[in-house]
């Protein structure tokens, strides 16, 4: 399985973000996505997941047969990480973390102890989410990653909130990950102390389209 | 989907205020009605269908505009979209928990307030049954617009904006077939056959609508 | 979505061509003049058979408001229909000017159906001795009405145009196809509560003496219409234009 993508761009609404953006991922490979605030990573990483449209290049998740040409198909293989954590706050733990199990359909992920367990919260199973700290909340939103099992993580700035123990945890994660052949493209101003990791430093652009280019965000 | 739907009947449980307060505003709309046109019972009985179908419908805009933005705020709505279920199910699984928290309540709710506006049992059973068959029509096409305004600040006037003059058809249907019920030239079964039309049109143009939108603008 | 337009290059229309802005301000341009003057002879032309029809036996000289409510009637449902084609522009054929005629028309439609509101309630006056009736298509133009509003409401809470579009289409699409459910319901509604009162408005056969201003009066509005529709267009690339020069410079 490669995840590669082919001179990406991707608009927000008359501006362009991502400006031709390629990369080639095999199992058990790493991208880190770099730049400033505003370069574009959440841009790009939303764009991966099939969560923006791409106003120019192409996407594949090699390996997948029929579909891997589409997000909007192939996207249900990939672990998204966003900024939010994606938790009701009035669930309880396992609540949330059986909801998210259930409904991406994945039985062979590890089982919520065992998840809670490789973040280091064993105890809180039970308790709703509203009462965790911050640094807590995000070790339970990686957990949503480790219960139901895809080939692909998409994160994005996993390590915000959490201290550098749980930083490190994190990284430990993200190797387990990739040594069982997953593919991992992270959005992150820290280093996460991965082995091996291509690089993507992203560049604040401020192309706005040109005359007769910018209405549809497609070049005319 | 089932997972869905329970996960979305027991938020809705957990945080308690939601269904109640559909019901609470329902009771206060009744309540305001009285003051307007006056407390002849009389009165009271005749507009009573109506102002129960008003009140209905106002308490199930209510909660509508919160269907899609809560989970975009805390960022689920990504997450639900990404995955490899067709997004019009899980509009659908989201639109009947929210009609069994919010609209299930009013109906249930109704006895009561009609009552108390003095309108006669078959009356009661009629708007019941109409209010039944209806209000799942509100929460579809209303799922339309608050995909749309999920993202938007005050996107909760907006969704009641651009809902309300869609909902008149199934306002009017259900205060026919209610009517018909209990005066006796006017039909029953025509108006409420129309209403269950209304309401099954509802279901696929509403969720279709709203998960075009939520793959469109997911921005 | 590169390869759609990669596809469609190689036989380009005079619809695809026009998708070029630069191009469909040079038509602007030339053909706005051309427009503007027709509509107006042909309103002149419209109002000068109107005013030299011979009065209704019925209704006197309060006739004439017709040639004035029932064009403007048609049109705003003629508006909202290009405002629908050019919401599956935006979806279906993606279009690139199609968002920028679908915003360009919203006001105007909106207009449309007020002035019809306006010219109804003041022929109503004399006609029925009150400003409103609620008659079955005051009502339907009145949800119409709403329905524009809330679309341009819409418009506006977006900020950015280029992601209005979609949204936006979407929900003309979605009025669209409740436009006749609303209709039919409204009449149904109507038929049951309506007094008599209306019924002599319905009448058979219109007489030619009638019809003929109608109808001109009817291209006369049409003209207009797209006179304002293109006009509106262009100030919207303008405006679009002149919103990538901000934010140009905001990144500079």
């Amino acid at each position: 399985m490669r995840f590669e993508a082919d001179t990406l761009s991707v608009n927000r609404g008359l501006r362009r973000v991502v400006q031709d953006v390629s990369f080639s991922l095999g199992e058990g490979e790493v991208l880190t996505v770099t730049g400033a605030n505003g370069a574009g990573k959440s841009t790009l990483l939303r764009a991966l997941c099939g969560l923006l449209p791409l106003a120019a290049g192409r996407l594949r998740l090699a390996g997948l047969g029929e579909g891997e040409d589409d997000p909007l198909i192939f996207r249900e293989h990939l672990h998204y990480l966003g900024p939010q954590n994606a938790m009701k706050a009035a669930l309880s733990i396992r609540e949330n973390l059986a909801f998210w199990r259930d409904f991406s359909g994945g039985s062979d992920g590890l089982e919520i102890e065992q998840a809670l367990r490789a973040v280091e919260l064993p105890h809180v199973a039970d308790l709703p989410f509203s009462y965790l700290s911050t640094g807590m909340r995000r070790r339970v939103a990686i957990c949503r990653l480790l219960v139901s099992k895809k080939p692909v993580w998409i994160v994005d700035e996993p390590t915000s909130g959490l201290d550098r123990s749980a930083s490190e945890l994190f990284a430990g994660l993200c190797r387990a990950h990739c040594a069982d052949g997953g593919i991992l493209v992270a959005a992150t101003h820290l280093p996460l102390g991965l082995g091996k990791a291509q690089t993507l430093a992203m560049e604040t652009l401020f192309t706005v389209f040109e005359g007769d280019a910018f209405f549809d965000g497609e070049e005319a | 989907m089932a997972a869905l739907l329970g996960r979305e009947l027991r938020v809705a449980l957990k945080a308690g205020s939601g269904a109640l307060m559909g019901v609470l505003f329902f009771l206060a709309v009744v309540t305001v009605f009285p003051f307007a046109i006056g407390p002849d019972l009389n009165q009271l009985g005749r507009l009573g269908p109506a102002i129960l179908w008003i009140g209905a419908l106002l308490a199930s805009l209510l909660g509508l505009d919160r269907l899609f933005a809560l989970d975009r705020e805390d960022g689920s709505l990504d997450v639900l979209v990404l995955e490899a279920h067709p997004l019009m199910a899980t509009v659908i699984a989201k639109c009947l928990a929210h009609w069994l928290v919010s609209g299930l309540p009013l109906i249930l709710a109704t006895p009561l307030f009609g009552v108390m506006l003095n309108v006669p049992p078959l009356g009661i059973a009629a708007v019941m049954a109409t209010l039944a068959a209806g209000t799942p029509a509100i929460t579809f096409i209303g799922a339309a617009a608050a995909a749309t305004a999920a993202a938007l600040p005050r996107g909760g006037l907006l969704v009641a904006v651009l809902t309300l003059p869609l909902t008149i058809p199934v306002l009017i249907f259900g205060i026919t077939a209610t009517n018909g019920a209990l005066f006796d030239p006017d039909p029953f079964t025509a108006p409420f056959l129309i209403l269950l039309a209304l309401t099954l049109f509802s279901a696929v143009l509403g969720p279709l609508a709203a998960a075009l939108m939520l793959r469109h603008s997911a921005e | 979505m590169n390869q759609d337009t990669q596809t469609l290059s190689p036989a380009p229309s005079w619809w695809m061509r026009l998708a070029n802005p630069t191009r469909f301000m040079t038509f602007a341009d030339r053909v706005i003049p051309w427009l503007a003057g027709l509509a107006a002879i042909v309103a002149a032309v419209g109002l000068w058979l109107g005013f030299s029809a011979p009065e209704d036996y019925q209704q006197g000289a309060t006739v004439l408001i017709m040639f004035l409510h029932v064009p403007a009637a048609w049109l705003a449902m003629m508006c909202y229909s290009v405002m629908s084609l050019s919401a599956l522009g935006t979806l279906v054929w993606r279009h690139p000017l199609a968002d920028v005629s679908l915003r360009a028309a919203a006001p105007i439609g909106a207009a449309f159906t007020l002035l019809a509101l306006v010219t109804g309630s003041l022929w109503g006056k004399p006609m029925w001795g009150t400003w409103w009736v609620w008659d079955a298509r005051l009502t339907s133009v009145l949800v119409l009405l709403i329905i524009y509003l809330g679309l341009i409401a819409l418009a506006r809470a977006i900020e950015d145009p280029v992601q209005a579009a979609k949204p936006l289409a979407i929900m003309t699409l979605v009025g669209f196809i409740n436009i006749p459910i609303i209709k039919f319901s409204v009449d149904w509604w109507n038929t049951l509560h309506q007094p008599a009162s209306v019924s002599r408005f319905a009448r058979p056969a219109m007489d030619a003496a009638f019809l003929y201003p109608l109808l001109v009066m009817a291209l006369a509005y049409t003209l207009f219409f797209f006179t304002l529709h293109i006009m509106n267009m262009r100030n919207e690339i303008l405006a679009r234009r002149i919103r990538v020069l901000k934010l140009r410079q905001a990144g500079r």
